[in-house]
């Protein structure tokens, strides 16, 4: 039955062959129907598999599928493999899923694009890297993936690569990213250095033998594999390259910068969490990165204006969440938050899209409104969408996995009252901008008119989505509303688990939470809702101004990197333009040419010149045999 | 009669080797350079022959017929070329043909 686990990544890169060899002699339709339904193929066995794998686990919770051996060089030899545990089940069935709607959903919103087969093509490479990714049990081969996806990042970022500014948004996510993968790629040495394997359940093993709590290695390598999991999930200080991501198509923005890759940081920190164990220091680092992160970027979401900027600096934020959970060891709490994210994100992303596409692609929320009369199905699933991302309480998935996560911030050994307040805050301003989102677009007076519906392919996955948004909360229910736990259960057969706290102390945080919830809808409802102008009255104070700019700008970390990075390497280049190693090259080449003017100058083409210096040699090498 | 001892043989050998040398180097008349090479390849041959004598061995006169042979080689390939040689500088002056110099 396990034994087809490789099909799951095997059909989307077949799909990739097929499409970047033929896809530009095939029809629309057939593109069509090569790259949704290798996803739809991939997905399905995964839900059979991963069916399979959690009604009747196997004895060791985990399965292996040997692939292949790479090479076999003394004693080097990774052995491809694919492992499916609890993790990598969730993050499979996620990835599929959430992916096959994505697909279906894009055959549709891309039909008139001039570039529609090679926008499949790079869809199809990204599933089948983010599914070796997920499933591999090398760390080599899991940085095939981690490459494979940062690549088709970059693509389809630059997707309508006319524009200028789209390429330098894809040259931006792959530079900082990249920045954070070669972070990766040493720790990747050093663990291969120390082990002299890079199997992870081997090198799990051997760390927690050989490597004593907190000691000197175990920090590096685990701090060393946080920058690869900060510039892969945009956190701080790689945040920035996301929201300019949004260049690309939404689907793109949807798939890759929402539900599936930036969230393959949190799947290499709960992958590798026996290293993270072991250095108490770097998950502390963790914890306080996500907490900063989530409010940094949740307090620039409140201020965008444009649609989808929002959007990606509130995914920013949500995976601050699960990084907050996995510093202070709530790792299923991080996986929970993971999924539900992948499905509301994915949903406000596809309905953004719909409202764009309708708008006569228009982002800007200020340029929107009122689009709830001619775009019911959009405000409706967009409504649940974003009140699943600021967590309403009991009818939404987001709420079982936020609270979950702000509880446990305070309630682990590892957490305390800050990362509590600092969750508890981000909760509230989630629930401002993901409101204001929904007031200045589909309320207020319509600014625009839309050119058509969304047709039916599209609505599919968003009322898939829709419900899945609501109903994959209730798989996990806290203990005083039913403790139903089938999700950490499953995932505590490949993760540790946490300790539970007292119940009264988690209902009074749920408590809180939800009521921060509500009154950050209040909050939004009387700046951005009503008829009020408290808003414009703020944002034409002059402080009022001045904060408006710098939340608009990320917090100035752009600014930053350009006056700390960016300037002074473009003032290296001036100073450098002529290369000063040139120079050594340069003077070799001058060396030369001088000894072949001394050397050319003994050349007289005189036969007798020749004759004696044959002589004189001759004498020369005798009188060194004779007389030395 | 006495043999000529073989230092007289030897330095004969030289004698004749440093006159072709010379005869090679001041020359500019190019038979008159292969006519010195012949004198060189002699006096090495007889440098042979006399060793050959001195220690009683065959093996100085089996080098001699090889040096014959060698200068007979040398000498039909050296006189086409100095045919050749004529044919195109109408002179035989070695000096003439230095159009390869650097």
């Amino acid at each position: 039955m396990f034994e087809v686990l490789w099909l799951i990544p095997a059909m989307p890169l077949a799909g990739f062959f097929v499409l970047a060899v033929a896809g530009s002699r095939l029809p629309r339709a057939g593109v069509a129907f090569i790259g949704v339904g290798s996803v739809a193929i991939s997905s399905a066995v995964a839900l059979w598999i991963g069916g399979n794998f959690i009604w009747w686990p196997p004895q060791e919770q985990a399965v292996t599928q040997t692939l292949w051996t790479w090479m076999d060089v003394a004693s080097f030899s990774p052995r491809l493999g694919l492992r499916l545990d609890a993790l990598s089940t969730v993050m499979v069935l996620v990835v599929t899923f959430v992916g096959f709607l994505i697909h279906l959903y894009s055959s549709q919103y891309m039909i008139d694009d001039a570039g529609y087969a090679r926008f499949f093509a790079y869809m199809n490479l990204f599933m089948a890297s983010m599914l070796i990714l997920v499933l591999a049990d090398n760390l080599l081969f899991l940085y095939l993936g981690w490459e494979g996806v940062g690549l088709c990042s970059y693509l389809l970022i630059g997707f309508w690569y006319e524009d200028p500014t789209n390429a330098r948004a894809a040259v931006k996510a792959f530079i900082v990213t990249r920045t954070g993968d070669t972070a990766f790629a040493i720790g990747l040495f050093l663990l291969f250095n120390t082990f002299g394997t890079l199997q992870i359940q081997d090198v799990m093993t051997r760390a927690s033998q050989q490597w004593a709590a907190g000691s000197a290695t175990a920090t590096f390598a685990a701090a060393l594999l946080l920058g690869g999991a900060l510039g892969k999930s945009a956190q701080l200080p790689l945040q920035t390259w996301l929201p300019d991501a949004m260049a690309g198509p939404t689907p793109v923005s949807a798939l890759i910068h929402a539900a599936t890759m930036v969230t393959a940081g949190v799947y290499l920190i709960a992958r590798t969490h026996v290293l993270f164990e072991l250095a108490p220091a770097v998950q502390g680092a963790v914890a306080i990165i996500g907490a900063a992160t989530l409010l940094v970027a949740g307090f620039s979401a409140l201020v965008q204006s444009d649609l989808k900027r929002a959007l990606a600096y509130s995914t920013i934020s949500q995976i601050g969440y699960m990084f907050l959970a996995l510093g202070v060891g709530a790792w299923s709490a991080a996986l929970f938050h993971f999924a539900n994210h992948a499905f509301f994100k994915a949903l406000l992303f596809l309905t953004a899209g719909v409202v764009i596409q309708s708008a006569h692609h228009e982002q800007n929320m200020l340029k929107l409104g009122g689009l709830r009369k001619q775009l019911p199905l959009a405000f409706w699933v967009f409504l649940i969408g974003a009140s699943a991302l600021s967590s309403f309480p009991l009818v939404t998935n987001g709420f079982y996995s936020k609270d979950q996560i702000i509880w446990y911030a305070w309630s682990s050994p590892l957490g305390n009252s800050w990362l509590w307040a600092a969750g508890l805050l981000g909760a509230i301003v989630t629930a401002v901008y993901s409101f204001r989102m929904v007031f200045l677009t589909f309320f207020g007076t319509a600014k625009t008119h839309t050119a058509h519906r969304p047709s039916q392919i599209m609505s599919i996955p968003l009322v898939v989505l829709a419900v899945l948004s609501v109903v994959s909360g209730f798989v996990q229910v806290p203990h005083w509303l039913g403790n139903t736990r089938c999700f950490s259960a499953f995932i505590e057969t490949a993760l540790p688990s946490i300790g539970e706290g007292p119940v009264v102390a988690e209902l009074v945080s749920t408590v809180i939470v939800a009521l921060g919830t509500v009154l950050g809808i209040c909050l939004a409802y009387v700046f951005f809702g009503g008829k009020w102008p408290y808003a414009d009255a703020i944002a034409e104070s002059a402080r009022g101004a001045a904060l408006h700019r710098f939340l608009f700008a990320g917090w100035g970390f752009d600014w930053m990197y350009g006056m700390l990075i960016v300037r002074p390497f473009f003032w290296i280049t001036r100073v450098n333009r002529d290369d000063i190693v040139d120079l050594v090259f340069d003077a070799v080449a001058g060396m030369v040419e001088v000894m072949h003017h001394v050397l050319s100058w003994t050349q007289t083409g005189r036969l007798r010149g020749y004759a004696m210096g044959i002589a004189l040699g001759a004498v020369l090498t005798i009188a060194i045999l004779v007389f030395v | 009669m006495a043999p000529v001892p073989v230092e007289h043989g030897l330095l004969l050998a030289g004698i004749l080797f440093a006159l072709g040398t010379v005869g090679v180097l001041v020359r500019r008349n190019i038979l008159f350079i292969l006519m010195s090479l012949e004198i060189m390849l002699n006096a090495a041959g007889l440098a042979f022959v006399v060793s050959g004598a001195a220690w009683a061995q065959a093996d100085g006169q089996v080098m001699f017929i090889f040096i014959l042979t060698i200068a007979a080689a040398e000498v039909s390939v050296g006189l086409a070329l100095v045919l050749q040689f004529y044919h195109r500088f109408k002179t035989l002056d070695a000096d003439a043909a230095d159009r390869m110099r650097g």
